[in-house]
Protein backbone atom coordinates (compact mmCIF):
# COMPACT_ATOMS: atom_id res chain seq x y z
CA UNK A 1 0.00 0.00 0.00
CA UNK A 2 2.62 2.34 0.60
CA UNK A 3 4.60 1.32 -2.05
CA UNK A 4 1.81 2.20 -4.11
CA UNK A 5 1.18 5.97 -2.62
CA UNK A 6 5.41 6.32 -3.15
CA UNK A 7 4.81 5.19 -7.02
CA UNK A 8 2.24 7.83 -7.38
CA UNK A 9 4.01 10.38 -5.50
CA UNK A 10 7.11 10.14 -6.94
CA UNK A 11 5.69 9.64 -10.38
CA UNK A 12 4.57 13.60 -9.65
CA UNK A 13 7.89 14.70 -8.29
CA UNK A 14 9.57 13.57 -11.46
CA UNK A 15 7.31 14.68 -13.86
CA UNK A 16 6.53 18.25 -12.69
CA UNK A 17 10.17 18.58 -11.71
CA UNK A 18 10.81 17.77 -15.72
CA UNK A 19 8.04 20.14 -16.81
CA UNK A 20 9.74 22.96 -14.20
CA UNK A 21 12.95 22.79 -16.76
CA UNK A 22 10.98 21.99 -19.70
CA UNK A 23 8.31 24.14 -19.75
CA UNK A 24 8.06 27.48 -21.78
CA UNK A 25 6.54 29.83 -19.69
CA UNK A 26 8.45 30.55 -16.55
CA UNK A 27 4.92 31.27 -15.10
CA UNK A 28 4.62 27.45 -15.49
CA UNK A 29 7.66 26.63 -14.28
CA UNK A 30 6.96 28.55 -11.36
CA UNK A 31 4.05 26.52 -10.03
CA UNK A 32 5.29 23.09 -11.65
CA UNK A 33 7.98 23.44 -9.28
CA UNK A 34 5.32 24.47 -6.53
CA UNK A 35 3.77 21.18 -7.27
CA UNK A 36 7.23 19.40 -7.39
CA UNK A 37 7.68 20.52 -3.48
CA UNK A 38 4.56 19.36 -2.24
CA UNK A 39 4.48 16.46 -3.86
CA UNK A 40 7.89 15.72 -2.07
CA UNK A 41 6.10 16.84 1.17
CA UNK A 42 4.32 14.18 0.08
CA UNK A 43 6.81 11.69 0.21
CA UNK A 44 8.46 12.64 3.49
CA UNK A 45 5.05 12.08 4.87
CA UNK A 46 4.98 8.42 4.14
CA UNK A 47 8.33 7.51 5.91
CA UNK A 48 6.87 10.07 9.10
CA UNK A 49 9.37 12.86 8.70
CA UNK A 50 6.48 15.15 9.44
CA UNK A 51 8.14 18.30 10.18
CA UNK A 52 10.11 18.56 7.04
CA UNK A 53 7.30 18.18 5.39
CA UNK A 54 5.57 21.15 7.00
CA UNK A 55 8.66 23.55 6.96
CA UNK A 56 9.30 22.35 2.98
CA UNK A 57 5.19 23.39 2.48
CA UNK A 58 5.69 26.99 4.49
CA UNK A 59 9.28 27.59 3.25
CA UNK A 60 9.51 26.64 -0.53
CA UNK A 61 5.70 27.09 -1.78
CA UNK A 62 4.80 29.90 1.12
CA UNK A 63 7.79 31.68 0.60
CA UNK A 64 10.06 30.78 -2.25
CA UNK A 65 7.77 29.93 -4.87
CA UNK A 66 5.96 33.17 -4.07
CA UNK A 67 8.91 35.12 -4.79
CA UNK A 68 10.10 33.39 -7.72
CA UNK A 69 6.42 34.33 -8.72
CA UNK A 70 6.80 37.78 -7.77
CA UNK A 71 10.18 38.00 -10.16
CA UNK A 72 8.82 36.24 -12.85
CA UNK A 73 5.87 38.76 -12.70
CA UNK A 74 7.87 42.09 -12.23
CA UNK A 75 10.42 41.59 -15.13
CA UNK A 76 9.25 42.58 -18.36
CA UNK A 77 11.64 39.70 -20.10
CA UNK A 78 10.83 38.60 -23.59
CA UNK A 79 10.97 35.25 -22.78
CA UNK A 80 9.83 34.09 -26.36
CA UNK A 81 13.30 35.45 -27.30
CA UNK A 82 15.25 33.76 -24.57
CA UNK A 83 13.78 30.46 -26.10
CA UNK A 84 15.26 31.27 -29.09
CA UNK A 85 17.71 28.26 -29.92
CA UNK A 86 17.43 26.85 -26.49
CA UNK A 87 16.71 23.46 -28.34
CA UNK A 88 20.28 22.92 -29.37
CA UNK A 89 20.95 23.06 -25.88
CA UNK A 90 18.95 19.32 -25.06
CA UNK A 91 21.55 17.07 -26.76
CA UNK A 92 24.49 18.04 -24.56
CA UNK A 93 22.50 18.62 -21.76
CA UNK A 94 21.18 15.50 -22.03
CA UNK A 95 24.65 14.13 -22.47
CA UNK A 96 25.49 15.30 -18.96
CA UNK A 97 22.44 13.78 -17.58
CA UNK A 98 23.25 10.50 -18.90
CA UNK A 99 26.99 10.45 -17.70
CA UNK A 100 25.67 11.64 -14.45
CA UNK A 101 23.26 8.49 -14.02
CA UNK A 102 25.81 6.88 -14.87
CA UNK A 103 28.20 7.83 -12.51
CA UNK A 104 25.35 7.54 -9.21
CA UNK A 105 24.71 4.11 -10.87
CA UNK A 106 28.40 3.09 -9.87
CA UNK A 107 28.20 4.46 -6.55
CA UNK A 108 25.23 2.63 -6.19
CA UNK A 109 26.63 -0.55 -7.15
CA UNK A 110 30.27 -0.13 -5.29
CA UNK A 111 28.42 0.90 -2.32
CA UNK A 112 27.64 -2.32 0.28
CA UNK A 113 23.99 -3.22 1.21
CA UNK A 114 21.68 -0.50 1.96
CA UNK A 115 19.25 -2.46 3.94
CA UNK A 116 19.03 -0.34 7.10
CA UNK A 117 16.62 -1.94 9.28
CA UNK A 118 16.42 0.81 12.36
CA UNK A 119 13.29 2.80 10.79
CA UNK A 120 12.82 5.34 13.49
CA UNK A 121 11.42 9.02 12.21
CA UNK A 122 10.64 10.10 15.85
CA UNK A 123 13.83 8.38 17.19
CA UNK A 124 13.54 9.00 21.37
CA UNK A 125 10.51 10.82 21.42
CA UNK A 126 6.63 10.24 20.91
CA UNK A 127 6.56 12.49 17.69
CA UNK A 128 8.90 13.66 14.77
CA UNK A 129 8.55 17.46 15.80
CA UNK A 130 8.90 16.61 19.65
CA UNK A 131 12.41 14.57 18.74
CA UNK A 132 13.64 17.23 16.17
CA UNK A 133 12.64 20.06 19.25
CA UNK A 134 14.62 17.71 21.49
CA UNK A 135 18.35 18.30 20.04
CA UNK A 136 17.50 21.40 17.93
CA UNK A 137 17.38 23.42 20.54
CA UNK A 138 19.83 21.81 22.58
CA UNK A 139 22.63 20.13 20.88
CA UNK A 140 22.30 22.18 17.65
CA UNK A 141 21.85 25.22 19.22
CA UNK A 142 24.85 27.04 17.89
CA UNK A 143 23.19 26.29 13.97
CA UNK A 144 19.81 26.98 14.61
CA UNK A 145 21.46 30.44 15.58
CA UNK A 146 23.95 30.95 12.70
CA UNK A 147 21.14 29.54 10.33
CA UNK A 148 18.89 32.49 11.72
CA UNK A 149 22.25 34.44 11.36
CA UNK A 150 22.46 33.58 7.29
CA UNK A 151 18.83 34.52 7.15
CA UNK A 152 19.58 37.63 8.58
CA UNK A 153 22.29 38.54 6.34
CA UNK A 154 20.73 36.84 3.07
CA UNK A 155 17.84 39.77 4.09
CA UNK A 156 20.06 42.46 4.49
CA UNK A 157 21.75 41.57 1.70
CA UNK A 158 18.85 41.67 -1.20
CA UNK A 159 17.49 44.65 0.56
CA UNK A 160 20.79 46.47 -0.23
CA UNK A 161 21.11 45.13 -3.47
CA UNK A 162 17.52 46.30 -4.84
CA UNK A 163 17.20 49.65 -3.01
CA UNK A 164 17.87 52.74 -4.85
CA UNK A 165 17.61 56.31 -4.68
CA UNK A 166 15.97 58.08 -7.01
CA UNK A 167 17.20 61.66 -7.73
CA UNK A 168 14.36 64.55 -7.77
CA UNK A 169 12.23 62.20 -5.55
CA UNK A 170 11.20 64.57 -2.33
CA UNK A 171 11.36 62.88 0.93
CA UNK A 172 10.55 63.32 4.39
CA UNK A 173 13.06 64.44 6.74
CA UNK A 174 11.79 64.30 10.01
CA UNK A 175 14.72 65.01 12.06
CA UNK A 176 14.58 68.58 10.18
CA UNK A 177 10.68 69.06 10.51
CA UNK A 178 11.07 68.48 14.47
CA UNK A 179 14.50 70.43 15.13
CA UNK A 180 12.90 73.72 13.74
CA UNK A 181 12.63 76.84 15.95
CA UNK A 182 10.15 79.31 16.31
CA UNK A 183 13.15 81.84 15.37
CA UNK A 184 14.34 79.54 12.37
CA UNK A 185 10.67 80.17 10.56
CA UNK A 186 9.34 83.59 11.71
CA UNK A 187 10.78 87.21 11.55
CA UNK A 188 9.37 89.87 13.25
CA UNK A 189 8.87 93.00 11.20
CA UNK A 190 7.87 96.25 12.63
CA UNK A 191 6.83 98.35 9.56
CA UNK A 192 6.31 102.07 10.26
CA UNK A 193 2.93 103.34 9.33
CA UNK A 194 2.07 104.04 6.21
CA UNK A 195 4.77 102.77 4.01
CA UNK A 196 4.76 98.92 4.14
CA UNK A 197 7.87 96.86 4.30
CA UNK B 1 11.67 -4.38 -3.44
CA UNK B 2 8.65 -5.31 -2.72
CA UNK B 3 8.92 -3.03 0.54
CA UNK B 4 9.66 1.10 0.76
CA UNK B 5 12.74 0.61 1.25
CA UNK B 6 15.98 3.76 1.19
CA UNK B 7 16.59 2.57 -2.41
CA UNK B 8 13.13 3.73 -3.86
CA UNK B 9 13.58 7.21 -1.90
CA UNK B 10 17.60 7.19 -3.17
CA UNK B 11 16.15 6.51 -7.11
CA UNK B 12 13.54 9.52 -6.54
CA UNK B 13 16.66 11.56 -5.36
CA UNK B 14 18.51 10.68 -8.15
CA UNK B 15 15.97 11.46 -10.86
CA UNK B 16 15.51 14.87 -9.37
CA UNK B 17 19.41 15.79 -9.14
CA UNK B 18 19.43 14.74 -12.50
CA UNK B 19 17.15 16.33 -13.75
CA UNK B 20 18.17 19.87 -12.25
CA UNK B 21 21.35 19.48 -13.56
CA UNK B 22 19.93 18.64 -16.80
CA UNK B 23 18.04 22.11 -16.35
CA UNK B 24 21.13 24.22 -15.83
CA UNK B 25 22.46 23.38 -19.02
CA UNK B 26 19.28 23.25 -21.15
CA UNK B 27 18.00 26.90 -19.57
CA UNK B 28 21.24 28.26 -20.18
CA UNK B 29 20.15 31.79 -21.22
CA UNK B 30 17.29 32.32 -18.78
CA UNK B 31 18.50 32.34 -15.08
CA UNK B 32 15.17 32.45 -13.27
CA UNK B 33 14.88 28.68 -14.81
CA UNK B 34 18.69 27.99 -13.27
CA UNK B 35 17.77 29.13 -10.25
CA UNK B 36 14.63 26.79 -10.04
CA UNK B 37 16.30 23.94 -11.52
CA UNK B 38 19.09 25.05 -8.58
CA UNK B 39 16.08 24.91 -6.09
CA UNK B 40 15.27 21.19 -7.57
CA UNK B 41 18.88 19.95 -7.11
CA UNK B 42 18.50 20.89 -3.47
CA UNK B 43 15.28 19.54 -2.78
CA UNK B 44 16.85 16.31 -4.11
CA UNK B 45 19.60 16.57 -1.18
CA UNK B 46 17.09 17.21 1.32
CA UNK B 47 15.10 14.15 0.73
CA UNK B 48 18.28 12.28 0.39
CA UNK B 49 18.77 13.66 3.97
CA UNK B 50 15.57 12.78 5.21
CA UNK B 51 15.45 9.58 3.67
CA UNK B 52 18.93 8.36 5.53
CA UNK B 53 17.75 10.09 8.71
CA UNK B 54 14.60 8.11 9.46
CA UNK B 55 15.37 4.90 7.55
CA UNK B 56 18.53 4.46 10.09
CA UNK B 57 16.74 5.62 13.07
CA UNK B 58 18.98 9.11 13.73
CA UNK B 59 17.55 12.35 13.93
CA UNK B 60 20.77 14.57 12.75
CA UNK B 61 19.48 14.66 9.24
CA UNK B 62 16.46 16.09 9.72
CA UNK B 63 18.50 19.11 11.54
CA UNK B 64 20.75 19.00 8.73
CA UNK B 65 17.59 19.18 6.16
CA UNK B 66 16.68 22.03 7.88
CA UNK B 67 19.58 23.79 7.65
CA UNK B 68 19.66 23.53 4.03
CA UNK B 69 16.54 24.86 3.76
CA UNK B 70 17.88 27.74 5.29
CA UNK B 71 20.22 28.39 3.05
CA UNK B 72 18.33 27.52 0.10
CA UNK B 73 15.42 30.22 0.89
CA UNK B 74 18.67 32.68 1.39
CA UNK B 75 20.05 31.54 -1.83
CA UNK B 76 16.47 32.16 -3.83
CA UNK B 77 16.35 35.53 -1.88
CA UNK B 78 19.83 36.89 -2.96
CA UNK B 79 20.11 35.23 -6.46
CA UNK B 80 16.33 36.80 -7.46
CA UNK B 81 18.06 40.30 -5.84
CA UNK B 82 20.51 40.20 -8.03
CA UNK B 83 18.62 39.06 -10.95
CA UNK B 84 16.61 42.33 -10.15
CA UNK B 85 19.61 44.49 -10.47
CA UNK B 86 21.08 42.67 -13.33
CA UNK B 87 17.64 43.65 -14.98
CA UNK B 88 17.43 45.99 -14.15
CA UNK B 89 20.75 47.43 -15.73
CA UNK B 90 20.41 45.87 -19.11
CA UNK B 91 16.82 45.62 -19.50
CA UNK B 92 17.32 41.53 -20.62
CA UNK B 93 18.73 38.53 -18.31
CA UNK B 94 20.48 36.32 -21.09
CA UNK B 95 23.74 34.69 -18.87
CA UNK B 96 25.30 34.72 -22.28
CA UNK B 97 26.32 38.80 -21.71
CA UNK B 98 27.04 38.51 -18.37
CA UNK B 99 30.37 39.02 -18.33
CA UNK B 100 29.78 42.36 -20.22
CA UNK B 101 29.40 43.66 -16.48
CA UNK B 102 33.04 43.07 -15.40
CA UNK B 103 35.64 45.70 -14.86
Amino acid sequence: MALIAFGLIAAVVILSALFVIAARNPVHSVLWLILAFFSSAGLMVLIGAEFLAMLLIVVYVGAVAVLFLFVVMMLDVDFVELKQGSLGYWPFALLIGVILVAELALVWSASGSLNFDAFDPSPGAETNTEAIGAVMYTQYLLLFQLAGMILLVAMIGAIVLTLRHRPNVKRQNVSAQTGRRRADATELKDPAPGQGI
Amino acid sequence: MTELGILHFLIVSAALFTIGVVGIFVNRKNVIVILMALELILLSVNINLVAFSVFTGTIQGQIFAMLVLTVAAAEAAVGLAILVVYFRNRRDISVENVDLMKG
